[in-house]
Formats: structure tokens, sequence, C-alpha cells
């Protein structure tokens, strides 16, 4: 099945992104409207209204359980939603999952992958299976095994990865289809400053060319260095959301965030753990 | 220490059953069940201590020696075994070795299956009842035993867990298989002859000879000492009491190389020979989603080590039907493999989704159509399935000369593997089974597990002899009235039909799979 062309479709008046003067595409790249997410009594996601634009990097921050895993696996039709709707570029993810999951590459935090294959074999397989032909997977997974410094690896089962190389495979396969939206749940976690490195200029540049980047991070600096947008969550709601500039509101990240989450202790720790 | 391993088990057990009340009811079973077996076992032991002391003897040691062997063999054969006091679990713990064995022997012991063999032991000392000394010597013989089936199911375990973290897993698979092969015709024979046609004195050789090994020397002592040969039946209290010394010193080496094995310690084979360009079966298959399907699904029948554990399976039913043959002298059974290897083989995808873990979540972020999921996953298997099966039907009949029969025995053969790739697809979208986690050790298993996965897997079973039911027809027929011409319909219906529910299963599971995949996954993520 080929990508459809979603030129022709006409935005929808409730939805759509507020710079209407602006050329195509009007839509923004991730629309989710009251999106709303309970596991029995805990409420995961609580009613969240976010527009990523098309263009973006843009990140998702938030404290442990604060349901940034959750709203990004409901964004990729991983799982299913109480309430809300979510759109990619237009198309709603859980009325037309095939097409809209075309649009979008995933790298799931927590998620195991098909481990007993090579790197380069799943890798492929993540291709193929986006309905791509043969030829094009391999030249893309080359280049993504080389862009990612897994080249002398690519032999080797996934299993014996280090938790890095894992992350980094694992962001290849959200790659190779050439999404239009990245969500990338987590990709710095346990990867080296190099390759984090890389993998920013890859990003960076696939930014510039007109892709979209949603990332969730716990990293302050590095979203800060990295995005210009970001969206602050907890308990399942939004706290502030925009250019990195408007929510840090010329405070570092770091602190406006604390600011929001609030829940800082100051204190030593308890009395047993002062060793002297 | 011990106490507090102890009270961790049963803290484990408590929640893993508040969290699912099936399992619950699976344990409730279990317990009834156990308390069946444990009653009319006790009663049985306590008349026999009217009988003459050969046939005590005969039967404590057959029946002993099966035990035994139960305990050892059903860990690594079927689920069942409840593993939540997984030794690489408490690596991290400063826990003294010695200790810590204790431990696990004691919470193995405290199990629903540990407290019944050791009541079960203990009734021996019933049989024994008239002569307080013997009865002694069977309450001794009785903990050594029960003693020796907790060491040994351990010890068998953790040695499947040595192998296993090295990757060596193949050729554990093998030795299994051989076992399985060599020790089924024997234990078969044992509970056959025992109901019907062979003789008392074929059973008491069997049993003089089990009461030589391992299995079966612990169960003989009380009755030697009864029949006054006190030199034989110290020495087999010899061979049991240093039968429990070597499992416990195996299991012992095993748990502390355990203990010092980081998960994933496998030699990472970096470096030369694992540059790029080799894709394997990804080169072979078309470049397809279903064709990319089918290349992974084949990549792990060969390296996944779950997977292997499902073949092993295949080799019960010819290993039984050659043993009834040879039994019963008769070449029929032989004609049996065949279908039985058919259904065998279509079900063994029938939780292809469950073994796939939240790696689905591949499948379900490309947005891969259902269809083609199902379609990879039913050539994978097809590529080794429909060989054996065709073998499997025409190998017997050549060898029992019966060619009348194959026409029937192929339309049924073809028939249930074709019905069941269909029904396998839409039920491995549907029901999500609790099976060993990829990369976990093969033989693992949850409590309870093991009962909600029976009643889908008999349902299942059940639907398909409806699906098949046309095809028994017909080769019932072909065998009343004799004539060919019911068994060539036999093998055009199966052919028909089987090709018909295929394309069904596989369309109503893919479409199943399109609507429903996402809350299929979030129940694989509450699995793990």
């Amino acid at each position: 099945m080929s990508i459809p062309d979603f030129t022709g479709i006409e935005p929808e008046s409730s939805w759509t992104g507020l710079k209407s003067d602006e050329a195509w595409p009007r839509q923004p790249a991730l629309s989710i409207r009251g999106l709303s997410k309970r596991f029995g009594d805990l409420v995961a996601v609580d009613s969240i209204d976010l527009d990523v634009p098309v263009g973006s990097f843009y990140g998702l921050v938030g404290p442990n359980g604060a349901g940034k895993t959750t709203t990004l696996s409901m964004s990729t039709g991983l799982m299913r939603p109480d309430s809300g709707t979510i759109r990619i570029q237009g198309v709603d993810v859980w009325e037309h999952p095939l097409e809209a999951k075309r649009l979008v590459g995933v790298l799931a935090d927590g998620v195991r992958l098909f481990d007993r294959l090579t790197g380069e074999q799943l890798v492929t397989y993540s291709g193929l299976l986006s309905g791509m032909d043969r030829p094009t997977v391999a030249v893309r997974v080359a280049d993504l095994l080389r862009l990612l410094d897994l080249e002398v690896a690519a032999g080797t089962l996934v299993v014996d990865y280090s938790a890095g190389m894992t992350k980094k495979i694992a962001l290849a396969c959200a790659l190779v289809h050439a999404p239009r939206l990245l969500v990338l749940d987590e990709p710095f976690e346990s990867v080296d400053p190099v390759s984090a490195a890389n993998i920013r200029d890859i990003l960076a540049g696939y930014v510039k060319s007109g892709g979209t980047v949603i990332v969730s991070s716990h990293a302050m600096d590095l979203v800060q260095r990295m995005c210009d947008h970001v969206a602050v969550i907890a308990a399942g709601r939004v706290l502030a959301a925009g250019t990195i500039d408007e929510v840090r509101a010329g405070a570092s990240l770091e602190d406006r965030f604390v600011e929001l989450v609030g829940g800082r202790h100051h204190s030593e720790g308890p009395e047993w753990l002062r060793i002297s | 220490m011990v106490a507090h391993l102890l009270k961790l088990r049963l803290l484990v057990l408590k929640n893993t059953l508040l969290r699912s009340p099936w399992q619950l009811v699976a344990v409730i079973f279990g317990g009834v069940y156990g308390l069946g077996l444990l009653a009319s076992g006790g009663a049985g032991l306590f008349f026999l201590s009217r009988a003459p002391v050969d046939l005590i003897r005969t039967v404590t040691v057959l029946g002993g020696s099966i035990l035994v062997l139960g305990w050892i063999l059903i860990p690594l054969l079927a689920s069942g075994i409840d593993v939540t006091l997984a030794p690489d679990k408490l690596r991290t713990f400063p826990i003294p070795l010695n200790q810590l064995l204790l431990g696990l022997f004691v919470s193995g012991v405290l199990g629903v299956p540990g407290i019944m063999t050791l009541l079960l032991s203990l009734a021996t000392i019933g049989t024994w009842w008239q002569y307080p000394l013997l009865a002694l010597a069977a309450m001794a013989c009785a903990v050594v035993a029960a003693a020796t089936c907790v060491v040994g199911s351990r010890m068998v375990v953790s040695l499947a867990t040595v192998f296993f973290s090295g990757r060596r897993f193949r050729e554990v698979i093998g030795l299994v298989a051989l076992v399985l092969l060599l020790l089924s015709g024997p234990i078969i024979g044992t509970l056959t002859t025992g109901f019907g046609t062979a003789s008392f004195s074929t059973l008491a050789s069997y049993a003089e000879v089990l009461s030589w090994t391992p299995l079966g020397a612990v169960w003989a002592v009380p009755a030697e000492l009864a029949a006054g040969n006190g030199i034989t039946a110290g020495a087999k209290f010899l061979i049991a009491v240093a039968t429990l010394v070597a499992a416990t010193l195996l299991w012992r080496h095993n748990l502390a190389a355990v203990l010092v094995t980081p998960p994933h310690s496998t030699n990472r084979h970096t470096g030369a020979g694992a540059r790029a360009g080799k894709l394997g079966l990804f080169a072979r298959m078309p470049g397809t989603p279903a064709g990319a399907v089918a290349a992974r699904c084949l990549t792990y029948w060969m390296r996944d080590p779950r997977y292997g554990r499902q073949l092993t399976s295949l080799l019960i039913a010819p290993a039984l039907m050659v043993f009834y043959s040879i039994l019963f002298d008769s070449t029929n059974f032989l004609i049996a493999i065949g279908p039985f290897l058919a259904l065998t083989l279509s079900l063994a995808i029938f939780s292809d989704v469950s073994y796939d873990s939240t790696a689905f979540a591949a499948h379900l972020a490309s947005g891969i159509r259902g269809i083609d999921d199902r379609r990879g996953r039913i050539v994978a298997i097809s590529v080794f399935a429909v060989p054996i099966t065709l073998l499997s039907v025409i190998v017997p009949i050549a060898f029992a000369g019966t060619w009348a029969l194959l026409p029937a025995i192929l339309g049924l053969s073809i028939g249930l593997l074709l019905s069941g790739f269909g029904l396998s697809s839409v039920t491995s979208a549907t029901i999500v089974m609790p099976v060993p986690a990829p990369g976990e050790n093969p033989f693992a298993s949850r409590p309870g597990g093991g009962f909600s996965a029976m009643v889908s897997t008999f349902a299942t079973w059940g639907i398909l002899s409806l699906l098949v039911l046309p095809e028994i027809a017909l080769l019932v027929t072909q065998l009343i009235t004799g004539q060919l011409f019911w068994g060539w319909l036999a093998l055009l219906v199966g052919i028909a039909l089987g090709i018909v529910f295929l394309r069904l299963g596989v369309r109503r599971g893919g479409v199943r799979l399109d609507v429903r995949g996402a809350d299929l996954f979030e129940s694989l993520q509450r699995q793990r």
C-alpha cells in the first residue's frame, strides 16, 4: 500500500492549527483533543489537548508516572484511549490506523524488540513490515547502521546488545520508513554521549528537512538545548506548552519544571544514610 | 533467612492470585485434584498392608518411581512448577548459598505438590502399620523420597537454566527429546501392562530393575527389610541417600553458577562474522510484509528455545504410537502418527502472538495489515509442517502396507493442518496465553497458567474436531464399507474444506488484529 496523499484534505475548523495564514500543511503534525485514559482507579491521562506543529522538535517532559508514555502510546496506535481524538497530519489514528501509522515512526519505551534477530535483520524487518521494497530497505538499513555506529554489530543478535546499542537499533527501526512524524519515548536513556550527539544531529537534520520529532525525556538540559517546543505534563495533565522560551519564561527549564511540578524536598536524606 | 524466603514465596503467590482470580480457581482445582489423589493413594497403601511382601514391593517401587520421574520430567516438559522464587532474581542479595538452598528447598516442599508428595510418601507407613520397626523405616524412607522429588526437580530446572544461559540449548532440547523417546516406552508400558495384558511377573521384574536405580531404590527398602534381606535393604537405602546427596550437590553447584551469572551473560560474538550483509531468511523470503513476517517467524522457530520446546512436544505422539504398535503388535497405531502430528503442528501457532510478547509493538506500529501478519506466520510454519505431515502420513502407511488408507488419512491430515492453521489464526489474534517471556527460561511458567492455558487449548481442540468432522466421518465410512471411494472423497473434502477454513480463519483473524490489535497488545503488556 502506498502512502496516501493528504494534500486534498480540508481541515476541520474545530481542531486546525491556529496559524491559518501559514502555507500548507495547515494541520499540526500531531493534534490531540480531550485525550483520557484510566487504569482501574488511576487516571493516567486526564483530558489532554496538545498540538505539535509540523517541523517542530517537541519535548515532552514530566515526572515519573506523569502519563508521558501513555500519551505517546495512544498517539501512535499502541494503546486504545478511553476518550478523545488523535490526528496525525489530519488522519485520525483510531479511525484510519493503517494510514496514520505509515506516517509515524515509533521508538516505544519499555517494549521488547524481536531480539533474536541480528541488528541488520531487525531494521530490515521493520522496513519490510511498513511495506517498503527490499532494495530501498537495504540501502536505508546500511545508511542507518553507519549513522548510528552499529556497523560492527550488524550481524550480532540484538539480545546481545548493550542497553545503549539496543536503543540505537530501535531508533533505526523507527527511522527506516522515513516517517513524517517521529515519536521517541526516552531515546537517549543509556546512550553514550558520542552516540547521543550523533543521534541529535540526525534528528536536527530531519527536522530541518521538514520532519517533526516528539521526544519524551527527563533530561531538562537536553530538552532545552535540543527542542524548540516543550510541554510539561504531570498527573496526566498539560501544565504548560509552547515554545521553549515561552514555557521557561526567563528561568532555566529545569527550575521552571520544578516550579510547575512541585514536590522538591530540601533535606539531606535520613540519618542512617549518613555514613560518617 | 529460610523463614524469610518462605514468607516471600507465599507473599508472591498470594499477590499473583489476588491479581488474577482465574489463577486462584486453578490453584483450588489443583488442590482438590491433589486431595483426591492423596486420599485414594493413601487408602490404597493402607489396604496394601494385607498383601504379600512381593506385591507391596512391586507396587510401591513402580508407583514411587513414577512419582520421582514425574517430579523430574514435568518441569521440563509441561508447565506447572512454580518458579516465583527464581534464584536468578535473588542474585543481588547477599544470601549465603547454603541458606538459599535450604530456603528454596523448604519453599519447594511447602507448595501444593510438595505437601501432597510428602503426605503420599508418608502414607507408606500405613502399609507397614502392623510392624512398628518397619513403619519407622518406611517413615525415614518417605522423608528421603519426598526430599529427592523436590531436590530432583529443582536440580533439573537449575540444569536447564544453566544450559539455557549458555545458549547451548539445542543440545539440551535434543537430550530431552532423546530421554523422552527412551523413557516414554517403558513408562507407558508399565502403565498399560499394569491394567491389561502382561503378567504380574513382568511388572515384578520391572520393579526389581527399578529398585536398583535412583528412581526406585528408596521405595524398596521397607519391603526388603520385611523379606529379611537386610543387606539388600541397606544397599538400596545407600543408593537412595547417595541419590539425594548427589542431586543436592549438583543443584548447589548449578545454583552457585546461576548466582554469579548475570542475565544475558552469553558470549557476545561481536567482531568477526558479525558484520552486515547476512540477512539470512530475510533475503530468501519475498520482500513483502507477509514475507518479512514469515522470515522472522521461521528464524524464531530455529533460534528461540521456547519454540524449540514446542518442537520437542512433536516427538511425543510418534513415540507413543511406535510403542503401542510394538506392544499390541499392530501397525495400525503407526498410521495415526500423521493425523496426530498434523494436529500438533496446526495448533503450534495458536499462541504465536503471546510468544512475541511486547515485541508485537513492531507489528502494531508499522501499520502492517492483520491479514499479512496472519499469512506470514502460516507460511513460516508451513515450510516444515507440510513436509513433516506428508512424510508422517506416507512413511507409516508404506511401512504397514495399507495403501488403501492413504487417501483418507492424507485427507484427514491435510484437513487438520489447514483448518487448524485457520483456527489458530483467529485464536492467536484473540487470546493471550501465559507463555514464558522472550529470553526467559522456556520451562518457566506462571502459577495457574497451566489451567487457563488448558481451558483454551481444550476449547480449540474441540472446535478443530468439529471442523474436521466430515473428514473423520468419511474415513470411518471407508473403514466400515471397505470402499476406497470414500477415502478419495475424504482427500477431496480434506483439501477443499481445509482451504476454505484456512482462508476464512486468516481473513477473520486478520480483521480481528486490525480492529483489536491495541487491546491484544495491552494484554501482552499486562502479562509482563
